[in-house]
C-alpha cells in the first residue's frame, strides 16, 4: 500500500500528502477533494483497490476543518490506506462517488445528516440517517449537544418512490414486523405475486451511538461497544478494543489473543446454526429448526460458561480479556466442541436430506456476483455472490496469522449457497477452535492498563460471523474519545437484498431476508 | 424423509424443568451482585468502574449517599473486583422481575473517614423479599388457563434494543425452553395479544409505533419492559434520539433486569406478569 501510495502523491504532486501513520498497516494521506473522484477511480481500477468506508470527522474547533476519510484496502496486502480530505465550513461540500460507487450511497447519505456536508452530485441525496421529521439538525457536529431535546415526534413522513403501471400495488411493512425481529421499514412494489422492486427505511433503531462513544470514559465505552449489535457483542467490543489496543501502542499478550480468537469463532458458530435453523423454518421445515435451536442452546451455554454471559458480554477489555480460563472451563471447551460437532453433523444431513428444502432455496434470492462486486456487498452475502473477503485472512488479528483456515466462496449466489458458506464457515470454526486451543499458549491474558494517548487515530477491524466490522477511534485527553466510527458489515449489505428479492415472489421475502440476516440496530446505532 | 422422522423420534427430551426446579446455570454465571452494605468499606472504586451509572454516589459533608441501580446494571461484575474489601460478590441470581420500579433500587448512607472511606453505615434502604416468591410451572399453566382460557399471547416490540433481548426470548420458543409448554405464545398482531413485551431503550423513531401498538391492544393489556435498556436506557440512556426506559413512554407492569435476561428470567417476569392479570380481574 506504500507503494500505491507513494504512486498517488507522485501523479498528484503538490496535492496530496503523507500524514504521520503510527502503524505500517495503516498508511494516512491527505487529499484535495477536487481530486478525489480521480484519485478513487485511480485506486480503484489502477491499483485494483477496494473503497471499504467512507466517514467524516468534525474538526472545525480544533483544526478550522471538517475531515472526510476514505478508507481503502488491496487484496494480498495487510495495510489500509486512508486518504483525509479538508472540507471548508465555508464550503460544507464534497464531491460524490455514489454514482460510479453505488456502494457508498448510504454512506455519503449519513455524513449528509450527521454532518451537514453535502454530497455534491449524489443521485439520491434524500436523508437517510435523520427520518424526514426530524428537525434540522446535525448530530456529529460538535456544536450539537448529546443531550439536546428534539420536538416530539409526529409521524414519518417519507415519500416513497411512486409505483408505475397497471396492477402494481405497494405493500407497505413494518415498522413493527410480525415476527420477533428489528424493526425497519419494507415497501415493496408487487405485480401480483412477483416483487418489482423493495425500497427500505432503516435508522428505527437509532440511539446516538456514535455520539455517546464522545462522552463515556474508554473503559465504559466498551461496554458501549458491546450493545451496538446483540449478536455481535464480542465481535463489535473486539473491533472496538483492538483500534484503542493500536491507538495507544498496547502489546495483548498471546494467550489473550488466542482466547478472542476462540470466542470471535464461537459467536460465529451460535449465530450460522441460528441461521441454518431459521432458513429451515421459513421454508417449513421445522424438525430442522427445533434442532438447530438445541445445537445453538449447547454453544451459548459453552458462551455462558466461558465468559458468564450467554452472548459473550463483559468478557473483552483493552488489553485483552477479562478472566482467564480455569482447566475446567477449558475442559468443557472441549468436550462441548465435540458435541457441538457431532450435532452439526447431524444438523447438515438432516437439511440436505430434504429435496423440497433444497427446491425451494435454490436460485431464490439470486445475486448475481457483478452485481454483489459492483454494490460492496461483504460477509456471507458477499462470500456467496463470489467476492472473496474476509479480515481474518486478509487483515489478520489476534491469532488469525497462526490458524490454517480456508474461506469458502461460491458464485452460486442464492438462498441455498448463503446457508452453504454459513455451513462451511462453522466446519472451518470448530477445526480453529480445536487447534487453538491445543496451542493455548502460558501468560497473561490481559496487558497491565494503562493510560490512552490523547490524539490519536486508529483503526480496529473483525471478520464478524456477518462480515467486515471496522471501528475508528481518535482518542481524547483523560482516556477518552474524540470519535468513534463504527460500520457493521449491515450498512454494506441492504443493498444486496434490495436486489435479491427483485422478481421473486413475495412469499420468499422472509427466506431471503433470513439468508442475510441483517442487523438493524448495527445498521442504526 | 425417514432421516426426518427418525432425528425427529430418536431426539429424547431436551426441555429443561425450569420452574418446577431451579435453572440450570453455569459456574462462571454472573447473575446479581450482591452489596453488604454493612460492611463496604469505599464504594468509589466501584462506582467509578460501573459502565451504566448503576452506582452513583452523592457526597456530602463527611458522608455519602450510595445509590444502586439494579435496572441499570448490565451484570459486568466489575463492582465487586474492584471492591477488596470482600464486601461486593456476584451472584448467580438472575429471578430479578418486579412490578415495582423502586424494587431495583437500594441506598446506603455513610460517615465517612478523612480519607473518604466508609466509617459507619448510617442509613440504607430495605428490599421486600416477600415479592420474590413465585408460582411452581404448574401452578402458573393452571392460573393462566383460569384467566385466560387457555393461552398467553405475548406481542413482541423491539422499540429500540441492540437484539440481544430478542436473541434470548427467541430462545424462549426452542425446544430447550419452550415456553409453550406453559401454553404462552407469541402472535402477530398486537390486536391477539395479552401482553406486550417491550424491549429499549425507546428511540425517538420507535417512540410512536410504540405508543400505536399499545393503543391497539385489547384491554387488560400488561406490559412487560425487558432487560436494562427497557427498563432504564441502559448504557444509552436519555439522549437526544433515545426516550430511555419503556415507562417513559407507556405504562409498564413488569420489569425483568438483565443484558440481556437470560430466558429463565424471562418466563419467571412474564410469570410474575400473569399474576397480575389475575389480580386485576
Ligand atoms: S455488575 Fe452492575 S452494578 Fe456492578 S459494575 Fe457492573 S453494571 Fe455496575
Amino acid at each position: 500500500m506504500m507503494a500505491v501510495c507513494q504512486n498517488l502523491l507522485d501523479n498528484f504532486p503538490g496535492r496530496m500528502r503523507l500524514l504521520e501513520s503510527r502503524s505500517a498497516n495503516e498508511i494516512y494521506a491527505s487529499l484535495d477533494t477536487a481530486d478525489l473522484q480521480e484519485v478513487t477511480r485511480s485506486l480503484l481500477t489502477q491499483h485494483g483497490a477496494r473503497l471499504v468506508t467512507v466517514f467524516a470527522e468534525d474538526r472545525v474547533n480544533v483544526e478550522g476543518a471538517f475531515y472526510n476519510y476514505y478508507v481503502f484496502e488491496r487484496r494480498g496486502d495487510p495495510a489500509y490506506l486512508i486518504l483525509r480530505a479538508a472540507i471548508a465550513p465555508e464550503q460544507p461540500r464534497f464531491p460524490s462517488l455514489a454514482v460510479e460507487l453505488p456502494g457508498v450511497n448510504w454512506q455519503e447519505r449519513e455524513i449528509q445528516d450527521w454532518f451537514g456536508l453535502e454530497a455534491a452530485g449524489h443521485p439520491n441525496p434524500r436523508r437517510v440517517a435523520l427520518h424526514d421529521n426530524w428537525p434540522d439538525v446535525h448530530p456529529l457536529r460538535k456544536d450539537f449537544a448529546l443531550h439536546q431535546v428534539l420536538p416530539p415526534f409526529e409521524g414519518e413522513q417519507h415519500e416513497y418512490r411512486p409505483t408505475l403501471g397497471e396492477g402494481v400495488f405497494q405493500v407497505p411493512v413494518g415498522p413493527v414486523h410480525a415476527g420477533i425481529i428489528e424493526p425497519g421499514h419494507f415497501n415493496f412494489a408487487v405485480a401480483g405475486e412477483p416483487i418489482l422492486y423493495l425500497q427500505l427505511r432503516m435508522f428505527y433503531t437509532h440511539k446516538g451511538t456514535e455520539k455517546l462513544f464522545e462522552h463515556l470514559p474508554i473503559h465504559r465505552a466498551v461496554f458501549l461497544a458491546e450493545s451496538i449489535s446483540g449478536d455481535s457483542s464480542f465481535s463489535h467490543g473486539t473491533a472496538f478494543c483492538q483500534a484503542i489496543e493500536r491507538a495507544a501502542d498496547i502489546e495483548v499478550p498471546f494467550r489473550a489473543r488466542v482466547m478472542r480468537t476462540i470466542l470471535l469463532e464461537l459467536e460465529r458458530i451460535y449465530n450460522h446454526v441460528a441461521d441454518i435453523g431459521a432458513i429451515a423454518t421459513d421454508v417449513g421445515f421445522v424438525v430442522a429448526n427445533a434442532h438447530a435451536g438445541s445445537l445453538r442452546e449447547s454453544v451459548v451455554t459453552l458462551n455462558e460458561e466461558l465468559t458468564g454471559s450467554r452472548l459473550l458480554r463483559g468478557c473483552v477489555c483493552v488489553g485483552g480479556v477479562r478472566r482467564d480460563w480455569t482447566r475446567r472451563q477449558r475442559e468443557t471447551l472441549e468436550t462441548t466442541l465435540g458435541l457441538v460437532e457431532h450435532g452439526f453433523g447431524e444438523l447438515v444431513a438432516l437439511v440436505k436430506s430434504s429435496d423440497s428444502t433444497r427446491d425451494r432455496l435454490q436460485r431464490t434470492g439470486y445475486l448475481h456476483p457483478d452485481k454483489a462486486k459492483a454494490l460492496g456487498i461483504v460477509g456471507v452475502g458477499g462470500r456467496a455472490s463470489g467476492v472473496d473477503l474476509d479480515a481474518r485472512r486478509d487483515h489478520p488479528y489476534a491469532a488469525y496469522d497462526c490458524l490454517d483456515f480456508r474461506v469458502p466462496v461460491y458464485t452460486d449466489g442464492d438462498v441455498l449457497h448463503r446457508m452453504q458458506v454459513r455451513i462451511d464457515e462453522v466446519r472451518e470454526s470448530i477445526g480453529m477452535i480445536r487447534a487453538a486451543l491445543a496451542h493455548l499458549p502460558d501468560g497473561p491474558h490481559r496487558a497491565p492498563a494503562q493510560d490512552i494517548p490523547a490524539g490519536r487515530c486508529a483503526l480496529g477491524v473483525v471478520e464478524g460471523w456477518r462480515g467486515e466490522i471496522i471501528h475508528w477511534v481518535r482518542t481524547a485527553p483523560g482516556n477518552r474519545l474524540e470519535r468513534c466510527k463504527i460500520k457493521d458489515p449491515s450498512v454494506n449489505n441492504w443493498p444486496a437484498l434490495v436486489e435479491a428479492v427483485e422478481d421473486n415472489i413475495i412469499a420468499d421475502f422472509p427466506v431471503i431476508n433470513k439468508s442475510f440476516n441483517l442487523s438493524y440496530s448495527g445498521t442504526d446505532r | 424423509m425417514f432421516k426426518i422422522l427418525q432425528k425427529a423420534l430418536t431426539t429424547g427430551v431436551v426441555t429443561a424443568p425450569y420452574p418446577r426446579v431451579p435453572a440450570r446455570l453455569s459456574e462462571s454465571f454472573r447473575g446479581k451482585p450482591e452489596f453488604d452494605l454493612a460492611r463496604w468499606k469505599d464504594a468509589r472504586p466501584a462506582a467509578d468502574v460501573c459502565p451504566t451509572e448503576a452506582i452513583t454516589l452523592v457526597e456530602g459533608e463527611a458522608a455519602r449517599r450510595v445509590t444502586i441501580d439494579y435496572g441499570r446494571c448490565v451484570f459486568c461484575g466489575q463492582c465487586a473486583e474492584v471492591s477488596s474489601d470482600g464486601a461486593v460478590r456476584v451472584t448467580r441470581e438472575f429471578e430479578m422481575a418486579t412490578r415495582d420500579r423502586r424494587d431495583l433500587i437500594r441506598t446506603a448512607e455513610y460517615a465517612l473517614n478523612p480519607d473518604g472511606s466508609h466509617r459507619a453505615l448510617t442509613s440504607a434502604s430495605t428490599v421486600d423479599r416477600a415479592r420474590a416468591a413465585e408460582a411452581s410451572g404448574r401452578e402458573l399453566r393452571e392460573k393462566i388457563r383460569s384467566t385466560l382460557g387457555r393461552s398467553l399471547a405475548i406481542r413482541e416490540v423491539d422499540a429500540g434494543s441492540c437484539n440481544g433481548c430478542e436473541l434470548e426470548i427467541i430462545a424462549l420458543n426452542n425446544p430447550v425452553h419452550d415456553i409453550e409448554r406453559f401454553g404462552i405464545h407469541f402472535v402477530a398482531s398486537p390486536r391477539h395479544a395479552d401482553m406486550l413485551l417491550v424491549t429499549g431503550p425507546v428511540t425517538r423513531n420507535m417512540e410512536m409505533a410504540l405508543r400505536k401498538t399499545y393503543q391497539a391492544t385489547p384491554e387488560p393489556r400488561v406490559v412487560v419492559a425487558v432487560g436494562t435498556c427497557g427498563i432504564s436506557g441502559g448504557i444509552f440512556g436519555v439522549n437526544y434520539a433515545t426516550r430511555g426506559g419503556v415507562d417513559q413512554v407507556i405504562p409498564v407492569d413488569v420489569f425483568i433486569p438483565g443484558c440481556p435476561p437470560r430466558p429463565e428470567a424471562l418466563l419467571h417476569g412474564i410469570l410474575l406478569a400473569v399474576d397480575r392479570i389475575s389480580s386485576a380481574r
